[in-house]
């Protein structure tokens, strides 16, 4: 590929790199022992991941009368968190698929944490459904297979089942793409070991890639045709996700604008928690000099165009609630802004709108900490935005005397926060065991003159 | 008996300015092990366009296929049951499933075709014919009859590229 880069363009790593030193820094990081500040982080994941699995435990032994629902709201927390974080997992395979084709450079140095980040979320959306079964030792019957029920099959004709395929292909292909592009690095790691049991793991997981040609060549056109397959996979997803409402026949759900909204709000999400999560991981392994403040500048766009569309989501939705002349979807929408949930509907509103606006500033996207808080915030907002939808299209019905109110349980509460820490747990330990910047990407797009020259 | 003569470079212009030279001059090179992907190596080396994405896209058919047949096998010809009067064979409610079964099928079968292609899979020992090869070394490795191999021809190509290192094998070693 031609070089078209201006000198005046910053560089996409500080500290004036060579080949060696960013093998050196990014594989060192395995060999140092850890900073405070990952053991505090990993400390806090792993007790939220503990209460998680004992609220879980409990809730399968007991059931799932353990939950706030009720005859009215027959669907909330559980369905709220699945959705979030199925939205959290787009941006991942945004970054490392969309941003490929367009052949954004700067996409080198977090694309590798932003896919784990990815398949650790999907993992977490996976355990919802599962859990919310009630009999999650029967997960299998969600796939089409020969039985001795019949043959007693799925049916296809169900947006549930098209979610089991949506979300499998996703995790199956986001992860085959993730390990594929881990590859040579794990040789690299390979290849630096000093220990036996280091080398032979190393060796076993890089599969004996030697660095040959050939085998680049080839994998180059895989690696551009699995960008191209998932990059309509993720849209996919989100819009099958946005059918388990979009194609029941509830007010607020039953609408034609659901999946470009979903799309829109998973990306904006998604690209959120990755800041949230990268801002950690440079913090606690001083990685600053590959993950600059031009990369974070330049997710806070991302967020600003994608918060975008979202507002412009919400605004339809009214829009259409008073256009259609529909007396029951307009008093979805009244009751949504004014009723009861009205203080969840706000923070949405607040977290999802406003938040955006301030990285226009350029003196706020480049101080860290600030943009550290506001992706905070948007995350709080993106999953009451899920919890709005779903709680207050379905709370008071078309009959007023079965209205009622939906209060989370503890259980409910510590499950969600359980899924927290499974998220951080596996984050912490995947930025401390495994290359957590693609070597071989970052070292292509730097094209260096030679081994002492700068690249730039 | 073959005799292997390993060049190093130390950066990819070097590289891929030798490899062509050494391509023109009629040397037979066996291959190159680089860090990362040179672009404009496989032009210099003489490579021909990847088939896989021939593949990928048979890979995608037979998902399709799979889908399609598979979700109207099931719903209309094996057990048909009556959801909602939904007609048997419902089409367009098996796209979604069809589109993730093509997805599916290609992903996976392209990344196992490139995985058996080029022989790396789990439990394989590389082969390695010059070290830092997966760290800041570029070495390209020519492969000839022992009798027929023209070493101070190959010697000058490697020192007017600039090269850092070169020195000859024979295949038993």
């Amino acid at each position: 590929m031609g070089s078209h880069e201006t000198s005046i363009r910053e560089p996409l790593v500080h500290g004036n790199k060579n080949l060696k030193t960013i093998t050196d820094d990014v594989v060192g990081i395995m060999d140092k022992k850890p900073t405070g500040l990952w053991w505090t982080g990993f400390l806090i994941a792993a007790s939220a991941l503990t209460l998680g699995i004992v609220a879980v435990s409990y809730q399968i032994m007991t059931g799932i009368g353990t939950w706030g629902l009720n005859k009215t709201v027959g669907w909330a927390f559980d369905i709220t968190n699945f959705v979030f974080w199925v939205g959290i997992g787009h941006a991942g395979t945004l970054i490392s698929a969309i941003l490929f084709l367009f052949r954004q450079k700067w996409r080198t140095s977090i694309n590798r944490s932003a896919e784990a980040m990815t398949i650790f979320a999907v993992i977490c959306a996976g355990l919802f459904p599962i859990i919310h079964m009630g009999r999650p030792w029967m997960a299998y019957w969600m796939f089409p297979y020969p039985n001795a029920r019949g043959p007693l099959w799925i049916n296809f004709r169900s947006p549930l089942a098209w979610d089991v395929f949506a979300i499998g292909t996703y995790l199956i292909i986001s992860a085959v793409f993730w390990y594929i592009g881990m590859i040579p690095d794990l040789a690299t790691v390979r290849d630096r070991a000093k220990t036996k049991i280091k080398k032979a793991i190393f060796g076993f997981m890089s599969f004996g890639w030697s660095g040959s040609f050939r085998t680049w060549h080839r994998y180059e056109t895989v690696y551009g045709l699995l960008a191209g397959l998932a990059a309509p996979l993720v849209v996919s997803v989100h819009t099958i996700v946005s059918f388990d409402f979009a194609t029941s026949a509830i007010p607020g759900w039953h609408t034609t604008t659901f999946p470009p909204y979903f799309v829109a709000g998973a990306v904006f999400s998604g690209f959120a928690m990755v800041l949230t999560l990268l801002l950690i991981a440079r913090k606690a392994m001083r990685l600053e000099e590959y993950i600059t403040v031009k990369h974070v500048e330049n997710m806070t766009k991302v967020i600003i165009l994608t918060g975008g569309i979202v507002t412009l989501s919400y605004a339809t939705e009214f829009f259409m609630a008073w256009y259609s002349g529909n007396g029951y979807e307009q008093f979805v929408f009244l009751n949504r802004a004014m009723g009861p949930f009205a203080w969840a509907y706000w923070i949405m509103v607040g977290c999802n709108l406003l938040t955006p606006q301030f990285f226009w500033f350029k003196k706020i996207r480049t101080n860290m900490l600030m943009v550290f808080i506001l992706s905070i915030f948007i995350n709080i907002g993106m999953w009451f935005e899920r919890f709005v939808i779903i709680v207050t299209s379905l709370h008071r019905d078309f009959l007023p005397s079965a209205w009622a109110m939906y209060t989370p349980s503890y259980v409910e509460i510590a499950t969600l926060i359980g899924s927290f820490g499974l998220f951080f747990t596996l984050f912490m330990l995947f930025i401390r065991y495994m290359p957590i910047i693609s070597i071989g990407e970052v070292k292509n797009v730097l094209q260096f003159k030679g081994r002492s020259g700068g690249g730039k | 008996m073959k005799k292997y003569f390993i060049v190093s470079f130390d950066n990819e212009y070097d590289l891929v300015e030798a490899t062509q030279e050494f391509k023109d001059k009629g040397f037979t090179i066996m291959d190159a092990f680089t860090p990362y992907a040179v672009h404009g190596l496989d032009k210099a080396m003489g490579l021909k366009p990847s088939r896989l994405g021939k593949i990928c896209f048979g890979f995608a058919l037979l998902g399709l296929a799979i889908g399609l047949y598979g979700q109207y096998w099931i719903s209309a010809v094996n057990w048909p049951i009556n959801i909602g009067g939904k007609p048997w064979n419902s089409m367009p409610g098996f796209m979604p499933i069809a589109f993730e079964t093509t997805v599916l099928f290609a992903g996976l079968g392209t990344v196992f075709t490139l995985l058996w292609r080029t022989g790396v899979l789990p439990g394989r020992k590389p082969k390695i014919y010059a070290p830092n090869v997966t760290d800041d070394s570029f070495v390209l490795v020519l492969t000839e009859e022992l009798s027929s191999f023209n070493s101070e021809a190959a010697e000058a190509i490697s020192s007017q590229h600039r090269a850092v290192e070169w020195q000859e094998k024979l295949e038993s070693e």
